[in-house]
């Protein structure tokens, strides 16, 4: 009775096919990676690319925005090792190792392998999946609360390097690790697979950087598509920060699933700056009792950016705490997306939720789309969402102007206070500066 | 904190296996066919001796049908539908058209006495019914009945069913028809445009405060039916109805279909009205039978200043997909949406709204409230949008669900699109809006925190009952009960 529509392959999938065919060979990983990449494209050849028509993409069509799939980038060569050199300069910091991907690939040159903190290894993912290395890779898409998701599958299709942290059981990291992603000036797409295990007890964090070795300016059109994954054991405590300042040209989707033990700790913030179309994902289930995770961030965007985070935290187990705040601020004719679920399952009692959306509108183009989801199967929880969109205030703006503020700097002060809500959840004062800093450059482009 | 016994209770007295309108009441019936088919859409229209645009309408809307897919993004779960084994037309023998009281048959008249449905005008005017409400009747596939027609005729103001609508004035009907909900909306919204054989038609004319509440009352009650009804309410410059709706059907191990539209069109600063109390079988404790409502429901506030303001209090149905909506066009114009959602038994609710701010300084408020216990699944999926040129547009949400019980399930699936700068959007949930200085107050005056909440929250749900006209109260009695403590956001 009801016809079935097939939808004809886009050019970007099409594409993605023959590449998935020509590269399977050749990408690193036992049988068994193998298998685990065979599976993960059937996902995409069945379901192509998402589209607005997939619930979980509604506001992010992929399948439209991704007009072709760029040629996989391969090992960096000397021209862009030499500019991943030069744009790692700045963040030099004495005492703070750093491990450099470029183009999804390791770089142990540029990386401060031999200054690791104390209890902390690193082994390149590449080498993990050739020798087989069944502890990582019994980890990877581990995550049912993830399974079957399209931007994962498309990573563990091609995922090709990327790093493996391992954690000591109570090792007590002070200096916090920075994991620096750079993309060359190439038209290419590259997909890095991480993972970190943190293990009982310890404590540890982690500071991504997502940056291109050309500038925020490059105008290459390059495509990426990230995953990480964190396993936290128990007791253990971790802190993640990540900053995106990627071109615009640059299409990024990037993963994060994170698995927490019993009395386990977790905390993100995100600040985005960068890339024409991002979307973040964030994956977070609840394995053991008396967990708590707090994922926040904020986006600032203009000119025509689109910027997506959608997370789902999964309280598969009781007395588990999350707390989710994400800020928007939206500038020109850009696009701001949350989508945040919490999901209590059956018997997950006492658990208890929080989660707010704030956005602000900056101008008559700019466009919000806000979906905060419960789904709850217990009855004896607390769970609450408040999500607000809405314009500077005009009280508050004139109150700061009868003080002598210009409107320029009165309308500065407000968004700095708007998203400092959420940065000051960031634990390290030079880390909360940095932010801060990153904001305020942006807003002084404005 | 989990639910007080008292809501436990409450509750409990409208769970599934308390439905007392599942009787079946044996009448002759004029039928369809079994099936559907471009045959099936004609003989619909041949019965209601359509003119020759509304059988287009019709066969169009089927032809498009038949390329839809079913949507799939509610959070319910059915079998598929056999469309073919179902009767699209069922009508009562002994009414072949729209009459007076005396001619219907006594045997139709008795069921609606049993559901407590007042017909006869008489009776009523002689106070055997405390107020006056006009009724249109619908049993099945038509409508059988429509009471105090000519009083209101009095008042300038139509009444009557659509199928009279048709053939008394087709101009009003040719005109709003499908203009709200066009005939190939959505995969149901097709389906009824198809295959609509009644429902109420009524038009305000301008200026004209409606002299008494209008209501209608779907029952279902042949095997094997469908249910395809298409009410058009239109009230023009400055006018204001308040429009009643009530449904049952009888208790049967099969799940039966109910497909509806209901179209409201406000002009220049009317306001319409719209209560539902909607209490379709729900199958039985095992999710045996029940009703599979899917209903479209769209307001289109068409003028400046116009309002319109749904209220609804779902209890029955084996799956409720249903989103009554405003599309506020009209500079200034007002959206309202109460809800209050009952699962129990196995029964999946999937129902919210939709405030479409298009005009200028258009406002809308969502409130709504979930109850699931036994194993269902209440669901609050509701859609606020700014466009563009929505300057100043408002929204106020709060939606809460409560459970009772570990075995079922609420969720909250609100979307908020904004457009526009100066939009103000805020949903929230009523923990937050207890406040702690509430709380203090009534705890300074003796009372438990735990009453304090409950006469707090029972305040808001009365809140959203008063929005009912009185009416109604009766059947919402058991619902101002309940309270909502321990309710989530």
């Amino acid at each position: 009775m009801t016809a079935h529509v097939t939808q004809m392959k886009t050019a970007a999938e099409t594409a993605l096919a023959a590449e998935f065919v020509a590269a399977k060979a050749a990408l690193p990983g036992t049988a068994a990676v193998g298998a685990l990449r065979e599976s993960a494209f059937a996902v995409i050849a069945e379901k192509g690319l998402p589209h607005r028509r997939v619930e979980h993409w509604h506001y992010t069509d992929l399948r439209s925005a991704m007009r072709d799939a760029k040629p996989l980038a391969g090992l960096p060569d000397a021209a862009a090792l030499a500019a991943a050199k030069a744009a790692i300069v700045p963040h030099a910091r004495p005492g703070l190792a750093k491990l450099v991907l470029l183009d999804g690939s390791f770089v142990p040159e540029l990386s401060d392998l031999a200054d690791l903190p104390q209890g902390v290894q690193v082994m390149p993912m590449a080498k993990a999946l050739a020798e087989g290395n069944s502890e990582v890779i019994a980890r990877l898409g581990a995550l049912e609360v993830a399974q079957g998701d399209h931007a994962l599958a498309l990573n563990a299709s091609f995922m090709s390097d990327g790093v493996v942290i391992v954690v000591a059981a109570d090792a007590e990291v002070k200096a916090p690790l920075n994991l620096i992603h750079l993309r060359s000036n190439a038209a290419t797409a590259s997909f890095a697979r991480s993972l970190v295990l943190v293990n009982a007890g310890a404590k540890f964090t982690l500071i991504e950087a997502y940056e291109s070795t050309a500038g925020r300016a490059a105008d290459v059109e390059a495509q990426l598509n990230d995953a990480l994954e964190i396993v936290v054991g128990e007791g253990a405590e971790v802190e993640h920060v990540l900053l995106q300042q990627l071109p615009r040209a640059t299409l990024a989707l990037t993963t994060m699933t994170v698995d927490l033990a019993a009395q386990s700790a977790f905390n993100s913030f995100a600040l985005v700056l960068g890339a024409g179309l991002s979307r973040r994902q964030l994956y977070v289930r609840y394995s053991g009792e008396h967990a708590k995770a707090g994922l926040r961030g904020a986006s600032l965007l203009k000119d025509r950016q689109h910027a997506d985070t959608t997370l789902i935290m999964d309280h598969a187990v009781p007395n588990g705490e999350s707390r989710e705040l994400f800020k928007h601020v939206l500038d020109g004719a850009s696009t701001g997306v949350y989508q945040g679920k919490v999901i209590v399952r059956p018997h997950a009692q006492k658990t208890d939720g929080g989660m707010k959306s704030n956005a602000l509108l900056l101008s008559d183009d700019a466009t919000m789309n806000n979906k905060p989801e419960l789904e709850i199967f217990a009855d004896d929880v607390v769970c609450g969402h408040g999500a607000t969109v809405g314009a500077l205030d005009e009280d508050l703006l004139f109150y700061l102007m009868a003080r002598g503020l210009p409107k320029a700097e009165a309308e500065r002060l407000l968004i700095q206070a708007f998203v400092g809500e959420a940065i000051e959840f960031v634990s390290a004062e030079p880390l909360r500066d940095a932010l801060n800093g990153h904001v305020d450059a942006w807003l002084s482009e404005r | 904190m989990a639910a007080v016994q008292e809501t436990v209770d409450t509750v409990k007295l409208i769970d599934v296996d308390q439905y007392k309108y599942g009787f079946f009441t044996e009448i002759e019936t004029d039928k369809a066919p079994k099936g559907l088919s471009e045959d099936i859409v004609r003989f619909i229209s041949a019965k209601k001796n359509e003119p020759e645009w509304m059988l287009e309408w019709r066969l169009e809307a089927y032809r498009r049908w038949l390329t839809m897919p079913r949507p799939e993004w509610a959070r319910v779960d059915y079998p598929e539908i056999d469309y073919q084994d179902l009767y699209y037309y069922s009508a009562p023998k002994s009414t072949a058209g729209p009459k007076s009281i005396d001619d219907v048959d006594p045997e139709l008249l008795r069921v609606y006495e049993k559901l407590g449905i007042p017909l006869r005008e008489q009776e009523i005017l002689a106070g055997v019914q405390t107020s006056k409400i006009a009724v249109d009747a619908v049993f099945d596939s038509v409508s059988v009945v429509t009471t105090f027609k000519e009083e209101l005729k009095k008042a300038g103001v139509i009444f009557c069913s659509i199928s009279e609508a048709v053939q008394e004035h087709p101009d009003l009907v040719r005109k709003h028809l499908g203009t709200v909900i066009s005939s190939n909306d959505n995969y149901y919204a097709t389906l009824n445009a198809a295959v609509f054989s009644d429902g109420s038609f009524v038009y305000i004319p301008e200026g004209t405060r409606c002299p008494m509440e209008l209501s209608t009352y779907f029952r279902i009650n042949e095997k094997n039916t469908g249910q395809f009804e298409r009410t058009l309410i239109i009230a023009e410059k400055g006018s204001y109805v308040s429009y009643l709706e009530g449904c049952t059907a009888p208790q049967r191990d099969e799940n039966q279909l109910h497909a509806a539209c209901v179209e409201l069109i406000a002009m220049e600063d009317a306001e319409i009205k719209y209560s539902t109390v909607q209490n379709w079988y729900p199958g039985d404790s095992e999710g045996k039978g029940g009703i599979y409502n899917f209903v479209t429901k769209r307001g289109d506030c068409r003028g400046a200043r116009s309002k319109i303001s749904w209220t609804q209090v779902e209890t029955g149905s084996a799956i409720t997909w249903k989103y009554p909506s405003v599309i506020l066009r009209g500079d200034e114009s007002r959206g309202e949406f109460y809800s209050i959602a009952i699962s129990n038994g196995r029964q999946q609710v999937d129902s919210g709204t939709k405030m479409i701010h298009l005009g200028k300084n258009t406002s809308s408020r969502i409130i709504s409230k979930g109850i699931a216990a036994g194993r269902s699944d209440n669901t609050y999926r509701g859609q606020v949008s700014a466009h563009r040129k929505a300057t100043n547009a408002r929204n106020f949400t709060n939606c809460d669900s409560l459970l009772i019980g570990d075995q079922c399930g609420a969720h909250t699936v609100p979307y908020m699109e904004a457009k526009n700068a100066t939009a103000v959007f805020e949903h929230e949930a009523t923990t937050s809006k207890i406040s702690e200085d509430q709380l203090f107050y009534c705890q300074a005056r003796g009372l438990s925190a735990e009453e304090a909440t409950a006469v707090i929250v029972n305040g808001f749900v009365k809140d959203v009952l008063q929005h009912l006209p009185m009416e109604f109260a009766v059947e919402a009695q058991k619902l101002i009960a309940i309270s909502l403590e321990g309710s989530v956001g």
